[in-house]
């Protein structure tokens, strides 16, 4: 019998010994779990009644990822339209001293940076990953922006692949403002919406700048990916319900 | 197999004497458990949040063999390799194997407890490969040839001087007392680990059976760069990790990251599928997954105890607890330390070998109260005494109880017991805390409490009388 097989039959075997155990049959009694498996099989609402409350309204939303933004140490900025967006690239650029940039191939965040007059990398599957590493900063779209938590949610098909988000120092988000969603169940109803089931290889949702607490619980920004996140969000109204 | 216990009992010993120690543990957990409480306060419902992470979690082990089998289906489809190892020496041999068939050299890994769990380190050192570990506090334990201390903060032992020593000494660095400094000098020695690799390895905190993923959270991105830059991402995990949909996340993020580091979510939580895919621009070109049992199986068919499969690894128990507090998480021995280490050790590493851990307890259940997915930790460890010396009971531990049992249960036996024992107590004083102390072990660190002068029984009498 080969590995596979042996593990499933000691698998099987340990289920037949029933779930007699205390706490295992505890949890699953609970009221809040009464109803079993078939409850939790389709509980994004009850999963939402458990988690951080969220406001209802577009502007209490914009206002809490905002809010988490700051605690996160993520530079977030609001921007009413692409002409403003533009602009903001443009002093963003001047202020960090941004020599070269990265971005996706073939994007229209490539349109909101015709004023930052530098060095653009297009990422391809040439690209050399020393090259990219050494650009100034990575320009990205995303898949949603998450107010409960201030989080970006990227794939490899919006985040131009998965290195350009992480290997550059400074990680610069376009979104919009109809991609904020309230929470994370619906983060996860959007992407099954958009890619199931052909899911992008690599989903993560990035909450704020690398950082570590490894050296004596010190926080630290920057331990391996970007030591900077700005997150700008272009429009001023949420996805139509 | 005095060899463990003795280990833990001199080891431990020897740590809760260094006040030093002790305090810099506790001062580094204070600011966990601020955060983490205001955290969990955001929960709307934290209480039932735990009961319903404790019924997914159950769910997935009901079905196990269904769910890995989905998994395994998913992730193939999508071009992964699959490899199921019954123990660590399978584990190691595939990824041995497959490191030599792509005649890789240097080989970066990102935190995976299982790794530690089947010393792959060790065997891809011996087979002259070039390891890195790219978490900044496991990087700082690989230095200094030590296991972690913590299977979530591995370097939480250390004070930024003797980081400072280790990087002067190993690096070439210069003496700083910075943690930033220090952090920017192991990100520059890693950033090249991660673009020279072969190979990448990684664990998974999340196995998603319904879409065939691994979901990875960690803070400094260097598991992003592990599994994204080399050519191969390999996947190390444990065949309990499985979750049954992909929407579970959305309540296991932020409750593994809550207890774990009291973060309301951690900086990256990735979920892989797979190599690279068709259109998409970089990844791997080959991802392997090798899921391992290595004694899982056995933890499984103990009904009483399988709610332990349930455990998500984020330390929350460790950090609540008075023994992993006092005697650090070296004295251990184990892969992992602190009341969930002592509850699956004997069941991964044999019952006999490992009991003395669950005996290391004051039974608060400080432990079972913290713990996201609600494992009756405590209860276990009294389980563990119990099924030790059901199996394997010493004769003279079984001929105490048994004396024990006979006097308790006759009053007036027990009454003239005590009345021995209090005739005796004043012999007892002449060497009190001596090695000459019949009873030595305990009143070696401890006061022996003096009888009282009438016993509850005497004052019993009188009431009645």
């Amino acid at each position: 019998m080969n590995a596979r097989d042996s593990i499933l039959a000691r698998v099987r075997e340990a289920l037949r010994g029933g779930s007699s155990s205390s706490s295992f049959a505890k949890a699953t009694k609970d009221e809040h779990v009464a109803a079993g498996e078939t409850r939790l099989a389709d509980g994004s609402s009850e999963v939402r009644q458990v988690l951080p409350k969220v406001p209802d309204d577009f502007a209490g939303q914009v206002a809490l990822f905002a809010e988490r933004s700051d605690s996160l140490k993520t530079e977030f900025l609001a921007c009413p339209d692409e002409a403003v967006a533009s602009a903001q690239l443009k002093l963003l650029s001047d202020r960090e001293g941004w020599e070269s940039i990265a971005v996706p191939a073939d994007s229209e965040i490539r349109a909101l940076l015709t004023d930052v007059s530098i060095t653009k990398l297009e990422v391809s599957r040439s690209t050399v990953k020393t090259d990219l590493e050494k650009v100034s900063a990575g320009i990205t779209g995303c898949d949603a922006l998450i107010a409960q938590t201030g989080s970006v949610l990227l794939t490899a098909k919006s985040g131009g692949g998965r290195a350009l988000s992480v290997l550059p120092g400074h990680h610069v988000v376009i979104a919009t403002s109809s991609q904020l969603v309230p929470d994370l169940p619906a983060a996860f109803e959007l992407l099954e919406r958009k890619y199931a089931p052909d899911f992008p290889s690599f989903m993560t949702f990035i909450t704020g700048p690398s950082r570590t607490g490894d050296i004596e619980r010190v926080l630290v920004l920057g331990a391996h990916g970007p030591r900077k996140l700005t997150v700008i969000m272009v429009g001023g109204e949420g996805a139509e319900k | 197999m005095a060899s463990a216990a003795s280990q833990f009992n001199n080891d431990a010993t020897r740590m809760v004497a260094d006040l030093g120690h002790r305090q810099m543990v506790q001062q580094s957990l204070s600011g966990y458990q601020k955060t983490r409480s205001s955290n969990a306060n955001r929960f709307q419902d934290w209480e039932s949040a735990r009961s319903r992470a404790a019924a997914t979690k159950d769910e997935a082990i009901r079905h196990l063999d269904r769910y890995l089998e989905q998994f395994e289906e998913k992730l193939v489809a999508r071009g992964a390799k699959v490899f199921w190892a019954n123990d660590a020496t399978e584990a190691r041999t595939y990824i041995l194997d497959l490191a030599r068939a792509k005649q890789a050299r240097a080989i970066v890994k990102s935190k995976t407890m299982v790794s530690e769990e089947i010393h792959l380190n060790d065997a891809l050192e011996k087979a002259g490969f070039q390891v890195v570990e790219s978490d900044l506090g496991e990087f700082i334990v690989q230095l200094r040839h030590e296991p972690p201390y913590h299977i979530v903060f591995p370097a939480m032992h250390l004070t930024r001087g003797q980081i400072s020593d280790l990087f002067q000494q190993k690096l070439g660095a210069e003496a700083t007392t910075d943690p930033e400094a220090l952090t920017m000098t192991a990100r520059r020695a890693l950033r090249q680990a991660y673009i020279a690799a072969d190979i990448g390895i990684t664990g998974a905190n999340f196995a998603v059976a319904e879409t065939g993923m691994i979901s990875i959270t960690e803070n400094e991105g260097n598991a992003r760069l592990t599994s994204g830059l080399p050519k191969i991402h390999v996947v190390l995990l444990g065949i309990e990790k499985i979750l049954p949909r992909l929407a579970d996340l959305a309540l296991f993020l932020p409750m593994l990251a809550t207890a774990g580091t009291g973060q309301q979510l951690t900086c990256y939580n990735s979920m892989v599928g797979g190599p690279r895919g068709a259109d998409e621009i970089d990844g791997p070109e080959e991802m392997h997954v090798v899921l391992l049992d290595n004694g899982r199986t056995r933890l499984l068919a103990d009904a009483e105890q399988r709610d332990a499969l349930r455990c998500i690894r984020c330390g929350a128990c460790l950090n609540v607890c008075p023994i992993f507090r006092n005697v650090g998480g070296h004295a251990y021995g184990t892969t992992y330390q602190g009341p969930i280490g002592s509850v699956i050790t004997p069941h991964l590493r044999g019952l006999q070998s490992w009991q003395h851990l669950s005996q290391a307890s004051s039974l608060c259940g400080a432990c079972t109260e913290t713990c996201p997915v609600k494992i009756d930790l405590h209860h276990h460890l009294l389980q563990n005494r119990r099924n030790a010396v059901a199996e394997k009971g010493s004769l003279f531990q079984q001929l105490q109880f048994k004396a024990f049992a006979f006097v308790v249960n006759r009053p007036g036996l027990f009454e003239f017991a005590v009345h021995v024992m209090k005739g005796f107590s004043p012999f007892q004083r002449l060497f009190n805390a001596t090695p000459a102390d019949p009873v030595w072990p305990w009143t070696k660190s401890r006061e022996l409490p003096s009888f009282a002068r009438k016993s509850f029984r005497d004052l019993w009498k009188q009431r009645a009388s």
